[in-house]
């Protein structure tokens, strides 16, 4: 077993695997990381071990509209916090879940690198720089109409 | 051989496009942020529409972030000039007027081009290019990263192609005697990491790029790789060749798609002309690289941590030695470099390490780059050579102070940083000068903070970050950031007293001295340094409960001024999130402070000619406002 996972080829590719999961299904669900384990031939609490350690992994499913707040040091001292804020009780969700309709989860990352465009939100991949309170509920009610259609 | 004509089709390319006006648009993700792929798609239909074929290159980042989107058109023999935060109605002008006619439209114009010797770009109307020496980011921005023959045509891949006729330990010698410092945080001297990297026995050894980089408020290897990804590859197989490794491998924080996209590309394009992979430009030596997508964990930057996050496991760091360079990856010799330190070597090679050498101080060679943000006109990213002070960064290339400000710190280095105030803003740009001031060169994020910054509240989000980022393998930083996160969260909630700052300082020297990894060793960095220049801010929150820069939520309220009010607009109140605000239609306005959350959105939108709306800290001033005002009614 040991050997096994010092090999250069296997070893190197467990994170890559469970990041292609959550490429294909949004999240990890508990069987797959059954599977990984298997395929590796590593005990499963490894798996498991992983998967909780890193920031980038979600064990439940994600909503349609993917939101990250950028809370890293810029957007922070420029009131990220507080559109952080705006989000949840817009939402009526805490960070790190997803509304009961499935329609939007909310995440918090540490810097995405556009820190002189501060306070930024990411959604779906695509950045909204110098966002406030108010211009995060007029985001939200655009990415509403979109979505209802 | 087969170099030689890669190289003379790529030159023949860019001739052929300096011959052409052609337009080059700037795409990294800031510049996406700003519109930029808008200005792309509106610049294509408006030169189809016009039935004009000429070539529009998306290019990386110049920098120059206040001005995004950039968009650069050169046209042979006439200026070549920058256009600055251009829109779709700019997007017209600029080909109705420079591209058709003779125009170069200098109301949108942030400046004219040219280049110095080095090929680097410099902008005579700005400034901040007095002081700028630009090596690393000297193709930022006017090179296409997504072509390979763009990066060979400018002299890319020469330097490979140098080394792999020269012995291994001539091409350590020269980084040696170069004095490049590593650029991941520590500075440690490169060639001598490469040394011993090189003298093991052990086979087969690692490269690994570190291109995680961790630290809030920085973001210079995302602009590297996204801007000229190949200068870091060359780099790479440079120290491939020169430790003896035929593997590599480049870890990518998973927040940087667009770095990871260009870096795929970049490598894929390399392997297709034989420039990395079996056999490097026709030679016996082959190296291999596998671009690895991150997961998100702060300490898989700490180059132990690294490693296990390579290998699929959790990145907990352990204790070195043995360094990587021993026993690493697989518990093989492994050379961890950061994006920065690998894209200098290029250079080097091609200049002599006597040229890096000549510039910089006495124990810091070369140039560092800086990202700029937070409260200054003009942030972005700058290249400059050590030495220089940072008086001339925050004034001369970062803009100065944004309207009737004063800039108070620099927060340099993420958490492992620390703040430096402005009164030691004379202190150059130097590995041993951060360090006399209790900070660190860090990585080179710099958060610039003004009056309405809060350094105790800087501190506590700094150790809320780290307190959740800890691996938590060792006792000292799993519960000592922990407790110091508490002893902050209390001090900006005003419910701490006199002798918490007492044990806040004990207790961020232990953690210090305690921690297992750079990590729990560099956290009571952000505490210490303000505690040392910041001391009264800390004193006021503690027993005035007051928060001098009005920015700690428990210690502040809202208020409006009843007479300022004039119009009674009803902005404020339309807008509140949580109908907060009171005062019938035609009357002065006022906050029902039990439902105030404390947004500021109705400071936000109060009109500026009225300023009806501030803060007011400690919250019992409140009450004096109250009376004052209620009694003139
Ligand atoms: C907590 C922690 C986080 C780090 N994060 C990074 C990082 O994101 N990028 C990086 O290049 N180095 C980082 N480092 C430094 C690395 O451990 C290592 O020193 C560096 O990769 C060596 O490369 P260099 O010699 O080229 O600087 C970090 C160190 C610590 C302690
Ligand atoms: S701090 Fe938010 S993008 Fe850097």
């Amino acid at each position: 077993m040991k050997k096994k996972e010092e090999q250069p080829s296997s070893g190197s590719k467990i994170i890559e695997t469970l990041i292609r999961i959550q490429k294909d299904f949004g999240y990890l669900p508990e069987e797959k990381l059954k599977e990984v384990a298997t395929l590796f031939g590593v005990p499963e609490s490894q798996i498991w071990g992983v998967a909780t350690f890193y920031n980038v992994f979600r064990l439940k499913p994600k909503g349609k509209t993917h939101i990250k707040i950028c809370m890293g040091t810029a957007c922070h001292l420029s009131g990220g916090e507080r559109v952080l804020e705006a989000a949840e009780r817009e939402l009526k969700i805490t960070v790190g879940d997803t509304t009961p309709d499935l329609r939007f989860s909310l995440e918090r990352v540490a810097c995405i690198g556009c820190c002189m465009l501060a306070p930024v939100v990411v959604v779906d991949g695509k950045v909204y720089p110098r966002m406030s309170p108010l211009k995060f509920e007029e985001l939200l009610i655009g990415l509403g109409e979109k979505g209802s259609d | 051989m087969r170099f030689e004509k890669i190289k003379r089709e790529a030159e023949r390319y860019v001739k052929d496009l300096s011959l052409r006006t052609h337009i080059l648009v700037g795409t990294p993700t800031c510049g996406k942020a700003a519109g930029a792929d808008e200005v792309v798609r509106e610049l294509s239909s408006e030169l189809k529409r016009r039935g004009i074929e000429i070539p529009v290159l998306e290019v990386g980042c110049m920098g120059l972030c206040f001005a995004e989107p950039l968009v650069l058109i050169f046209k042979p023999g006439s200026f070549n000039v920058v256009y600055r935060n251009v829109d779709s109605s700019s997007v017209r002008r600029l080909v109705e007027g420079y591209i058709e006619g003779d125009d170069p439209c200098l109301e949108l114009a942030l400046g004219t081009i040219e280049f110095d010797e080095e090929g680097a770009p410099i902008i005579p109307e700005l400034k901040r290019f007095e002081f700028e020496k630009r090596i690393l980011l000297r193709r930022c921005g006017i090179v296409d990263p997504t072509n390979i023959m763009h990066y060979i045509g400018v002299g890319g891949y020469s330097a490979l192609e140098k080394t792999l006729h020269l012995p291994r330990e001539m091409v350590i010698d020269e980084i040696k005697k170069s004095e490049l410092r590593g650029r991941g945080g520590a500075g440690f001297p490169t060639g001598i990491k490469w040394e011993e990297c090189a003298k093991m026995q052990d086979e087969p050894k690692y490269v690994i790029c570190n291109a995680d980089e961790g630290d809030p408020g920085a973001f210079m290897d995302r602009i590297i790789l996204e801007s000229d990804p190949h200068q870091m590859l060359e780099g790479m197989i440079i120290a491939g060749y020169a430790v003896n490794a035929n593997e590599g491998f480049i870890y990518v924080r998973a927040e940087y798609q667009r770095a990871l996209e260009m870096v795929r590309r970049a490598k894929d394009d390399a392997e297709r002309l034989g420039i990395l992979g079996k056999s490097v430009m026709g030679t016996e030596f082959s190296f291999n690289i596998q671009v690895i997508e991150g997961a998100g964990a702060f300490v898989a930057g700490e180059e132990t941590g690294l490693i296990f996050a390579i290998e699929g496991k959790r990145s907990e760091p352990r204790f070195r030695p043995p360094y990587p360079s021993e026993r690493g990856l697989f518990g093989k010799p492994t050379l961890v470099d950061n994006v920065k330190t690998f894209s200098y070597v290029p250079w080097i090679i091609e200049n002599g390490w006597e040229k890096f050498y000549s510039i910089g101080t006495e124990k810091s060679k070369g140039t560092a780059i800086f990202t700029l943000a937070g409260k200054v006109k003009e942030p972005g990213l700058t290249e400059v050579p050590m030495g220089v002070t940072l008086n001339t960064l925050v004034y001369e290339v970062a803009g100065g102070p944004r309207e009737g400000k004063r800039i108070k710190a620099i927060q340099i280095g993420g958490p492992s940083g620390g703040c430096i105030p402005s009164s030691l803003f004379h202190l150059p740009v130097d590995y041993d000068a951060f360090l006399s001031s209790g900070s660190m060169m860090g990585s080179g994020g710099m958060i610039f903070m003004d009056e309405d910054d809060c350094v105790v509240d800087m501190a506590r989000f700094f150790l809320d970050f780290i307190q959740k980022e800890s691996c938590g393998k060792c006792t000292m930083c799993r519960i000592g950031t922990l407790q110091l996160f508490y002893l902050l969260d209390k001090i900006t909630k005003g419910e701490a007293e006199t002798q918490d700052l007492t044990k806040l300082k004990e207790l961020a020297e232990d953690v210090k001295i305690g921690s297992l990894c750079g990590l729990g060793r560099s956290a009571p960095n952000p505490i210490l340094t303000t505690l040392r220049y910041f001391y009264d801010e800390y004193v006021a929150h503690v027993e005035e409960k007051k928060c001098p820069a009005l920015v700690c939520k428990s210690l502040i309220a809202y208020f409006i001024i009843p007479e300022k009010c004039d119009r009674a607009c009803e902005h404020c109140k339309l807008t509140c999130p949580v109908e907060a605000v009171g005062g019938n239609k035609g009357e002065p306005k006022y906050i029902i402070q039990e439902k105030c959350v404390k947004c500021g959105t109705c400071l936000n939108v109060c009109p500026p000619e009225y300023s009806a709306v501030i803060k007011v800290s400690p919250i019992k001033k409140l009450k004096e406002l109250e009376i004052q005002n209620y009694r003139k009614e």
